[in-house]
């Protein structure tokens, strides 16, 4: 990930008429006594807001995990929302809601994105994949998935979602990654636990799985 | 270590599979039908009174269901918390709550409570609160003394040296004891060294968020919350809610984490189930990360007067600590004393004073944090034990083996005049294996290596802490499907002791663990009394309670099979999932066989009849189990022999930039001694989490706060800096190594190993900065952050604070 694919964002998120202050002011709750950020879940009820200018559903279609979901989205919700309350998709993680930890890690085009900072309408026309995804239909799992359940990876596993599936994108991306360079491409996400030593023999774990032609 | 089949042995836990497929529900992950959202108002003042209050705009508006105010909660008694507060003693504190019909419909009518606060003094700093004259945190006082809060102002002390950072010493204190002459043992010191120095406190910061959804089903509560334990959570929460423990349904299989924050769940919990019963709704309450910060609870700080008195050999004679204690505005959190007992326990002096007090303040709720006091036992005497070994020109790791206990020391505070004593203690065997594990000289020779302006510095630390309880239930039941199902009510935050502990019942039944079914995670599902998962109670506590439930299974297994073959039960013995007679494996019952028979023989065998010893939660659940194939409850009734304790010895080494002063791990490596390891991956998981957590407190997690109007600036992770990935050594796999001595008061040896590793870690980076430096320098405090490298390197620049200012 890097420059080019943000650019790519911003330019889809603009041709959709969804100006960044507009976002803003969808997701950030004003007022000196509500500290506290709050989420948008507008769900449908047709109250309050729902005459405010732009507050309204679009029914849009999403390609998740391989499969194509009709769902109706509001212009500012995020992708992490869309998919755990609405697609019910409930593996992907809410850590922090500001790009901060990446348990809400996904990939879209193969690329991790944090799901809590992108919006359900940048990723029409795009292939989101969350960590439901990753199993195979027989049962089998990802290369990442079987180095995690070999390793006894992770302890709270709040965080490894997101972990996984910035992994995968490693495996796919540089299967002959060093340690050092696995840790430098997970260095956005965050776990509390802190097992990162057992993180990072996990996703040397999974590029030696990729190498030797594991399926994924 | 003993010839086990299923302990020692890595295994795949069952809950991992869950995990990784993304099928494990959290809290936030439950959906009910018509379920509500809760938003909270919290304060946006340090301390304030809440002067009127109109929620008729905010309930007026479509979509708004339910208000919950202080008013409508029981009222705590002081200094405990209730949840809401109608007087908020910290910015973030929660004052109502109110659930509508989606999150965005709550938070907008959050913003029409018409609200309007009275300031209050406020205090930031508990010296602040001390000086005559300060200001309390609380109306009705600024401490605790036994049970009843007071107020206690340092009048004789002499304010000046707090200005230039000095602890000091003589002001009143709410607690205080002694062993031996303390002035004796310095009169007999070679080497007195005597410090200020300053431990800061950090939030808990669990990955999840302490989010919980509720809903009322005929008179029952189902409560879907983030907690650690969770039969120990049951009581805590029916109270919270007001209603009796059996008309609660538990559901927590999963806790992302709680590091001491989520022992029991959370007294916020209570908040959506209250809101849920006025809205006649499911209510989910998602707790954002910024509220975490506000409620989520942190380690207390601890400003101190440290006096250490050693003989040449390095040796420590005599401790004598003057501790305040940042307590936050509520509760009774007393890590001050454990630190007392810890720092007793790692160094053994003869002679020990130990003067000390919590001071409340105006920042967020104290609790239990991972080695609680244990931590700031290490971060603050660590480098003064360091510092004298150069003194005295001695090994650095040499001075932790003298001082180190063995076998059954004595340690801590005195009851009735004589101490307690540690179960076991092997901390000397584990350094000398990691003496030429790690090999020690070789990192010794790295130390001071220089690269460009970089220098390489070497860090060695012990740490000690609870490892263990008793007393506890086992509940099994073997079915008639062969299977057997063990129940704990031991929490899932991660640790995998729910399960790890859960395979001394089959290692006792002598019989693979394909065999077994691990039944967690939900009161409805017929759980035991339990230790609470948290101060690293459980590995000692439920291999104990699962050894006598499998030990008492097996026997009522040979009373089946004499029962159907003749002959006397010990002629029979029990593998495999079978129960044979010895020497004639044609007789013989598989598990199922004698689960059918067990139900047909009832009382002892199916759970109608139960040991008298077990505790009612126990009984209640072996009750709703019984008839369901051989049902087996038994108490744990092991012999004890003391205050069972682990123990870490971490190694760090790091890079130290003199120009920038940036600090780099380079690597780490931890020694302990916990006993029988259960489950090696995961205690390596613990014991280097733990030491990387410990990095956390040493190298610049902490809170920033804004003097003058009491709030915080560093709100969130990207400001308050928990360790990341590349914070901790990347280059390589980190190292560790167990001393391998059983506890001799557990049947299978085993002792706890959460809490142990972070002070380790702390420690072992403080001391390796130090080393970079040369040595001798004075931090005295933790976190040590860039601009105090800087400054210590560069005298000609000013000192950003003193060593004891808070939140800095």
């Amino acid at each position: 990930m890097g420059d080019v694919e943000h650019t790519q964002v911003q330019t889809t998120t603009e041709q959709q008429g969804v100006t960044r202050r507009g976002f803003i002011k969808g997701v950030i709750a004003t007022g000196a006594s509500v500290s506290a950020s709050n989420y948008v879940l507008r769900n449908g009820h047709g109250v309050a807001l729902a005459q405010a200018p732009g507050a309204v559903e679009r029914l849009v279609t999403l390609n998740v995990n391989g499969q194509q979901r009709r769902v109706d989205v509001m212009p500012q919700e995020t992708l992490a929302m869309t998919l755990r309350y609405k697609l019910g998709l409930t593996g992907t993680k809410i850590g922090c809601d500001r790009a901060e930890c990446g348990a809400c890690t996904v990939l879209v085009d193969g690329v991790p994105q944090y799901s809590c900072s992108t919006l359900s309408h940048q990723v029409r026309g795009r292939e989101v994949q969350t960590i439901e995804g990753l199993e195979g239909a027989d049962g089998t799992l990802h290369p990442v998935q079987q180095a995690v359940v070999d390793l006894q990876g992770f302890q709270c596993a709040f965080c490894m979602p997101g972990f996984v599936m910035n992994m995968v994108a490693l495996t796919n991306e540089n299967p002959d990654a060093t340690r050092g360079e696995c840790a430098h491409h997970l260095a956005g996400n965050i776990c509390r636990c802190i097992d990162y030593n057992k993180i990072l023999n996990v996703a040397e774990k999974a590029c030696e799985y990729t190498r030797n032609g594991m399926r994924s | 270590m003993a010839d086990y089949k299923l302990i020692g042995k890595n295994y795949t836990t069952p809950d991992i599979l869950a995990k990784v497929t993304g099928r494990a529900k959290y809290a936030e992950d439950f959906r009910a039908e018509g379920m509500l959202f809760a938003k909270l108002l919290v304060s946006p003042m340090p301390h304030a009174r809440v002067r009127r209050l109109d929620t008729s705009a905010a309930m007026a508006m479509p979509g708004v269901e339910a208000i919950l105010t202080a008013d409508e909660l029981p009222e705590a008694e002081a200094p405990q918390e209730a949840g809401l507060t109608n007087e908020p003693l910290y910015e973030g504190e929660p004052i109502l709550a109110i659930a509508a019909v989606d999150e965005e419909t709550a938070a907008e009518a959050i913003e029409a409570v018409q609200i309007d606060f009275e300031p209050l003094p406020f205090v930031l700093d508990p010296m602040d609160s001390l000086r005559p004259g300060g200001p309390n945190a609380r109306l009705d006082g600024n401490t605790m003394a036994g049970r009843d809060l007071s107020t206690i102002k340092w009048d004789s002390v002499d304010w000046s040296e707090v200005d230039r950072g000095i602890m000091p010493l003589g002001g009143e204190v709410t607690d205080e004891w002694q062993v031996g002459d303390v002035e004796a043992g310095f009169a007999e010191a070679d080497l007195i060294l005597d410090e200020s120095v300053f431990s800061a406190s950090l939030s808990h910061q669990p990955l999840e968020t302490r989010t919980a959804m509720a809903y009322w089903q005929n008179g029952k509560c189902f409560m879907h919350c983030s907690t650690q334990s969770t039969a120990r959570t049951e009581g805590g929460m029916a109270r919270w809610i007001g209603i009796d423990p059996t008309d609660l349904v538990l559901i927590a299989e999963y806790c992302g984490g709680g590091f001491g924050s989520k022992i029991s769940s959370s007294i916020q919990a209570r908040i959506p189930a209250l809101l849920s019963r006025k809205a006649g709704k499911p209510v989910m309450m998602r707790v954002t990360r910024q509220e975490e910060n506000f409620f989520g609870r942190a380690r207390p700080g601890i400003q101190a007067r440290a006096k250490f008195g050693f003989k040449s050999d390095g040796r420590v004679v005599a401790i004598d600590l003057t501790m305040v204690q940042d307590g936050g505005p509520y509760g009774r959190s007393g890590d001050y004393m454990s630190c007392a007992d810890q720092a007793s326990l790692m160094y053994q002096p003869e002679h020990m004073r130990v003067r000390g007090m919590t001071v409340y303040t105006n920042t967020p709720p104290r609790g239990a944090q991972r080695a609680p006091g244990g931590v700031q036992a290490v971060a603050m005497f660590a480098p003064i034990v360091d510092k004298a070994a150069r003194q005295l020109d001695l090994d650095r790791l040499d001075i932790i083996h003298t001082n180190a206990p063995q076998g059954q020391a004595l340690f801590g505070r005195p009851r009735q005049g004589r101490q307690g004593n540690v179960s076991s203690a092997f901390p000397k065997e584990a350094i000398d294996k990691a003496r030429e594990e790690f090999d020690w000289e070789g990192m010794k020779a790295r130390s001071g290596q220089r690269n460009g302006s970089k220098v390489t510095g070497v860090g060695v630390a012990i740490s000690s802490y609870s490892a263990g309880t008793s007393g506890v239930d086992g509940l099994l039941v073997i079915r008639p499907d062969g299977m057997v199902e063990i129940h704990t009510g031991v929490g899932n935050l991660g640790t995998e002791s729910f399960s790890d502990t859960s395979r001394a019942a089959m290692e006792a039944l002598d019989t693979p663990w394909e065999q077994a079914e691990v039944v967690w995670g939900d009161t409805s599902k017929h759980l035991p009394w339990s230790a609470i998962q948290g101060g690293s109670q459980t590995t000692h506590g439920h291999t104990r309670s699962n050894w006598a439930a499998g030990l008492e299974a097996k026997k009522r297994l040979q009373e089946i099979a004499a029962d159907r073959f003749g002959g006397s039960a010990d002629s029979f013995e029990v593998g495999n999932g079978r129960v044979f007679r010895r020497g004639n494996r044609g007789q013989a019952m598989t598990f199922g066989q004698a689960a059918e028979r067990a139900i047909q023989l009832g009382g002892v065998y199916d759970g109608s009849q139960l040991p008298e010893d077990i505790n009612e939660m126990t009984t209640r659940s072996a009750t709703a189990l019984a008839g369901r194939g051989l049902v087996v409850a038994a108490k744990d009734n092991f012999e004890t022999g003391g205050r069972n304790m682990s123990f870490c010895i971490g190694f760090a080494e790091v890079e130290v930039d003199t120009e920038t002063g940036a600090v780099v791990l380079k690597d780490y490596k931890v020694a302990s001694d916990a006993g029988t390891v259960l489950h090696p991956q995961n205690f390596a998981g613990q014991v280097h989490g733990g030491g990387i957590q410990g990095f956390g407190v040493a190298l610049g997690q902490k809170w920033v706060m804004d003097p003058q109007w009491g709030l915080h600036v560093a709100k969130r992770f990207y400001s308050n800096r928990p360790p990341t990935i590349l914070d901790a050594p990347h280059d390589q796999e980190l190292a560790w190594s167990v001393a391998d001595e059983p506890d001799p008061f557990n049947p299978l040896g085993a002792k706890g190993i959460g809490e142990a590793p972070v002070g380790a870690g702390a420690g072992a980076v403080l001391n390796a900065i130090s080393d970079a430096l040369g040595g001798n320098v004075d931090f005295n405090r933790s976190p040590i952050m860039g601009d105090m490298i800087l400054t210590m390197l560069n005298p000609e620049l000013d000192e950003a604070h003193n060593k004891l200012s808070t939140h800095v």
